[in-house]
């Protein structure tokens, strides 16, 4: 008996890649003239970019995702802090495209009972990807919102299992002298380190993420792998990171070190403890109309609802 | 302040009774300041190497145009396709401070100038230039009202007590309002030789200015620019000094 057989596709018939390439771009051209005539999709002329990087498309959350407006790629990929590349908002993405992300691995390790060296591609399959759309507050008052494709930091500690004297975890990023401009002033002591309490890092808000508007994240928003954790300053968010450490004892993170009176451990997002240099009350949301008035900030970035219980008893001023 | 500042200042004060043709009060009648620069022989000179008065009115309005770029650009650049960049606000507020700034280093390079170029009749720019750095001010600080304080005066308030470079933002504008409004004809007859002693606040202003953008680069520990502009604050007050020692 004859099995049935999935006829050969001819070569003629494949969309060769730059057909595929224009295809999209005036597909893409159509919706941002449709975005400006206030007809089409805005969404999609938001998510305009990146078209060299391959996609990596997560199953929305609608559960863990918030519906205002997206900020464009544009801005996401165009204005940061990464002080490896800069201390300009636009350094990152002008030098960023020379850090090596492949091959890449991912050290996880100090106090679990299962260290183990996770390859990139590894880690990716590790779990589920999701999509999320995150509030990012950064401590210096502006804000965006950014549709990130990860899974719960939770689902890789689970993996390595943190032994009963883990209360720490402690995120290295990545080192490369030759790659990043920005390492040779010593505004921090390289490498750049964050860490999280355990259960903070455990939370199911807290995503290791790999992705960024369905595509594999830009290198300067933290390739091939960062954290998001929404509920506080961004900086708290460590990109790029090649060693993840369960620790028993709080470690001091790079900004303590740098800037002790200005930047605590927890550094949860909150109204009321300005920064000694400006006021935390409102932040600017990138991508308003330039006379906008300014976005009242929410305390823990509207995550309270989720988050404040881990907080009970705490003096936020105090532990800022 | 350093004491070479000072020593600036009060040398400056004295300027007046020297009665040198490089150190005219500035408030001198322009008819006068016109005969001076076309005096024949004065201090040994050939008479045609000096701009005439009208000569350098000529240039004024080629100036006015030339202080206005950074408005021009920010039209450019907003009109563009990269707009003012992902964060517009910020952008103006530090490009207007930036500006400010600028325009009161070149509006000090005037005296010096003069003296090198041995042109006195340049000091007809000086004015305009003065006021163009106050405009640019003018708009650095309504723009921190406006996208900072969303014109709250309860929120300026508490922004000045609560921090030590805002603080020093109005310390160094508010003498330079007093200067403006003092800048006129009228009041440099009125005030006569106390009106160069009130505007040798710039100098303060300046100092002032240098310190407020060192303190708002303090976060990012990248003093590079803020030394800049107090590098060549410095050379341009040097030059004035080393000038006058060399007179004396």
């Amino acid at each position: 008996m004859s099995r049935f057989r999935i006829p050969r596709i001819p070569a003629a018939e494949i969309t060769p890649h730059e057909v595929w390439l224009s295809r999209r771009r005036w597909l893409r051209q159509a919706a941002a003239l449709g975005a400006l005539a206030g007809t089409g999709p805005a969404a999609l002329a938001a998510r305009a970019g990146g078209d060299s990087l391959p996609d990596l498309e997560g199953r929305p959350n609608a559960r863990f995702s918030i519906m205002d407006k997206q900020t464009s790629w544009r801005d996401i990929t165009g204005y940061n802090n990464f002080y490896e590349f800069g201390t300009d908002k636009e350094d990152p993405r002008r030098h960023a495209g020379r850090m090596v992300t492949e091959p890449w691995t991912v050290e996880v390790g100090g106090e679990v009972l299962k260290p183990r060296t996770f390859d990139i591609d590894a880690l990716r399959r590790l779990a589920p990807l999701e999509e999320r759309v995150y509030r990012l507050r950064c401590v210096e008052a502006w804000s965006m919102v950014i549709p990130w494709v990860g899974y719960p930091l939770s689902e890789l500690l689970r993996q390595v299992q943190p032994t009963g004297n883990a209360r720490y975890v402690t995120f290295e990023t990545a080192l490369q002298p030759d790659a990043m401009p920005g390492v040779k002033r010593r505004i921090i002591d390289w490498p750049y380190v964050e860490a999280l309490r355990l259960d903070e890092a455990m939370h199911p808000l807290t995503l290791l993420v790999f992705g960024l508007y369905g595509k594999v994240l830009p290198n300067q928003n933290g390739a091939p792998l960062r954290l998001a954790v929404p509920w506080k300053y961004g900086f708290k968010s460590g990109k790029s990171i090649v060693r993840i450490r369960c620790v028993e004892e709080m470690p001091y993170s790079s900004w303590m070190v740098a800037a002790p009176t200005e930047y605590g451990f927890y550094a949860n997002v909150n109204p009321d403890v300005p920064h000694p240099r400006w006021s935390q009350a409102t932040e600017r949301r990138i991508g308003d109309h330039i006379l906008a008035p300014r976005v009242k900030t929410r305390m823990f970035n509207g995550y309270g609802e989720q988050v404040a219980s881990m907080y009970a008893g705490m003096d936020l001023r105090r532990d800022f | 302040m350093p004491a070479w500042i000072c020593a600036v200042i009060s040398s400056q004060g004295r300027e007046g009774s020297t009665g040198s043709s490089g150190s005219q009060p500035p408030g001198l009648p322009e008819n006068v300041n016109a005969s001076r620069g076309a005096a024949p022989g004065n201090e040994g000179e050939p008479p045609g190497r000096r701009w005439t008065a009208r000569a350098v009115g000529r240039f004024k309005p080629v100036l006015f145009l030339l202080c206005l770029f950074p408005v021009v650009r920010w039209v450019f650049l907003a009109t563009g396709p990269g707009g003012l960049g992902a964060n517009p606000p910020e952008f103006l507020i530090r490009s207007t401070g930036i500006w400010a700034l600028v325009l009161l280093w070149v509006t000090l390079c005037i005296t010096p100038l003069r003296r090198l170029l041995d042109q006195p009749a340049l000091l007809r720019l000086r004015r305009m230039l003065g006021l163009f750095s106050f405009f640019y001010t003018v708009l650095h600080v309504l723009g921190w009202a406006y996208w900072e304080r969303g014109w709250s005066l309860m929120e300026m308030w508490a922004d000045i007590v609560q921090r030590t470079f805002i603080w020093i933002g109005v310390l160094a504008t508010v003498p330079m309002l007093l200067l403006a409004l003092t800048s006129t004809r009228g009041w440099m007859r009125r005030l006569g030789r106390g009106w160069q002693r009130l505007h040798a606040a710039i100098y303060g202003i300046a100092a002032l200015s240098v310190w407020h953008f060192w303190l708002v680069r303090s976060g990012k520990v990248d003093y590079r620019e803020p030394v800049a502009y107090g590098l060549i604050l410095a050379v341009i007050l040097l030059a004035r000094l080393i000038r006058r020692r060399s007179r004396a």
